[in-house]
């Protein structure tokens, strides 16, 4: 609130060009007044991250799972796995584009599904690895099968893990989006619509649209700790933030 | 007594750990009838855990069998004859107070209704009345090893299995859990494997005492211990108390002459 407030005040002390930093308060205007291309767009580019964010996560729970299942191969990828997570993977957003054509929001969710696949996938493989061997111990004193092991013990551990990399992912799912469409992408999309509006001097509406994809990211995030909220009540760092 | 079947026999078990090539026990011979109160005791490494896990399928022996209830030690599991309780709590914290006790129950397939009752009971036989709906980090360590001790006897199995379950608490709570271990035991007349550190803890626990010896593990002696039930706080001020709590002491110093100094000192 202070920032905003600095920041306001800020501009209109210096003088400063108003088309290179535009007042917060024009910025809503812009946000208002522009609602008919903006907010479409927003929604557009929005289910592109969603769509991505879910595949995504998906297979990285998914191959974690499998993965997890044996313990040596695990192991070796562990590496493997932290190493890939260091290549910028936006780096390969022109080339998804050509795959997928870049008009087709395919593209855009193919980014952000590869964006989101490495955190989760690693952290939830670290989750279901960090299950207590005293537990395990003693569902195995109940002649406790693997697959009930796995849905006592493992799952209920490795949920706070998920969760965090879920966290991570739903803004990166975002970002993979928008930068995705700064590459080319339908005009309808938010991530086109602040390019061409910067590249034009537009920059109200740039930060508008700037705006309204912050919010979205939060949105997404947001649902993400509500679900959290609910799934994994009874952890004790859950109950204290 | 001497005509029963046992509840627990050791026979001949060796069991050497391949990393190191170490000799964790070596010709362990033991048997426990019904009802008894059995302490292992013995200096780190002497194998008294590893035993433990042997008895109930846990950890298999090199060589040598284990028979519970009669039974090969991995049917005695599968039949789920045995409870065991940990030197840490080992709740799972996703689950309330009420439903870490049912957990056993659960994986015996009984009903609702069933469960529900007798966790109450153990609720109320542990004094843990009114958590039952707490998360197991809401319950200070004396009130977590209750909890853990109810999920164990809450099936009323035939044996009990207890590692070191008292060693990380302090001496206050350890001698009334002590108290309200030796009232459960005999209300349920169960049988107690118990790994303990403290001479004095399985002195006034126990039947017997068995007195074990490091590198190999081996069992060094056996103390009877005669003192009179039910125990209680003056059990612990009896001259007898001290005789045995010496007897089992020069036990172990007896075993533990090629011991490192520092683990003498425990002595």
């Amino acid at each position: 609130m202070l920032v905003i407030v600095a920041w306001e005040g800020g501009i209109a002390l210096f003088h400063v060009q108003q088309f290179l930093l535009p007042k917060p308060s024009e910025i809503v205007r812009a946000f208002w007044t522009d609602r008919g291309t903006l907010w479409p767009a927003g929604w557009y580019t929005f289910k592109e991250a969603l769509g991505g964010f879910a595949v995504g996560s998906t297979l990285g729970i998914l191959a974690a799972t499998f993965v997890g299942r044996f313990k040596t191969v695990g192991a070796a990828f562990m590496p493997i796995a932290i190493a890939a997570n260091a290549v910028p993977i936006i780096a390969f957003a022109p080339i998804f584009d050509v795959w997928f054509n870049p008009l087709s929001p395919k593209s855009k969710m193919a980014i952000a599904a590869v964006l989101c696949f490495l955190p989760v996938m690693v952290n939830t493989l670290r989750g279901l690895q960090s299950a207590n061997p005293r537990q395990i111990e003693l569902m195995r004193s109940y002649a406790a099968s693997d697959l009930e092991i796995w849905r006592r013990v493992r799952v209920p551990t490795a949920l706070p893990f998920v969760f965090t990399a879920l966290k991570v992912a739903s803004v990166l799912a975002m970002i993979g989006a928008i930068v995705g469409e700064y590459f080319g992408g339908a005009f309808t999309a938010l991530g086109v619509l602040i390019n061409s509006d910067a590249q034009i001097f537009h920059f109200v509406t740039a930060w508008a649209g700037i705006l309204l994809a912050s919010m979205l990211g939060l949105a997404l995030y947001g649902a993400v700790v509500v679900a959290e909220r609910v799934l994994v009540r009874w952890a004790p760092a859950t109950r204290e933030a | 007594m001497s005509d029963k079947q046992p509840v627990v026999s050791v026979m001949n078990v060796t069991k050497t750990f391949a990393q190191g090539n170490v000799t964790a026990l070596q010709d362990i011979e033991l048997e426990l009838k019904p009802g008894e109160f059995v302490s292992l005791i013995g200096p780190s490494g002497c194998g008294k855990s590893t035993l433990l896990r042997i008895i109930g399928d846990l950890v298999p022996p090199t060589s040598g069998s284990v028979t519970v209830n009669g039974k090969p030690a991995k049917q005695a599991r599968i039949d789920r004859d045995y409870g065991i309780v940990f030197q840490d709590a080992v709740l799972f914290d996703w689950r309330t107070v009420a439903k870490n006790i049912a957990l056993p129950l659960e994986m015996l397939g009984w009903d609702k209704e069933k469960r529900r009752a007798r966790v109450a009971e153990m609720l109320e036989l542990m004094e843990l009345k009114g958590f039952g709906d707490h998360h197991p980090w809401q319950l200070s360590g004396g009130m977590q090893q209750r909890a853990s001790i109810a999920r164990a006897f809450a099936f009323e199995p035939a044996l009990l299995l207890m590692d070191e379950p008292f060693g990380a608490l302090d001496e206050m709570t350890r001698e009334r859990l002590n108290l309200e271990l030796l009232s459960i035991w005999q209300r349920l007349q169960s049988t107690v494997v118990f790994v303990t550190h403290s001479i004095s803890e399985a002195v006034f626990l126990s039947t017997r005492v068995v007195v074990m010896s490091p590198r190999p593990g081996r069992i060094a002696g056996i103390v009877d211990i005669d003192l009179p039930d039910p125990r209680s706080v003056e059990t612990r001020e009896q001259p007898r108390f001290f005789e045995l709590v010496t007897e089992v002491r020069e036990l172990l110093r007896k075993r533990g002459e090629h011991l490192l100094p520092e683990e003498q000192e425990l002595l």
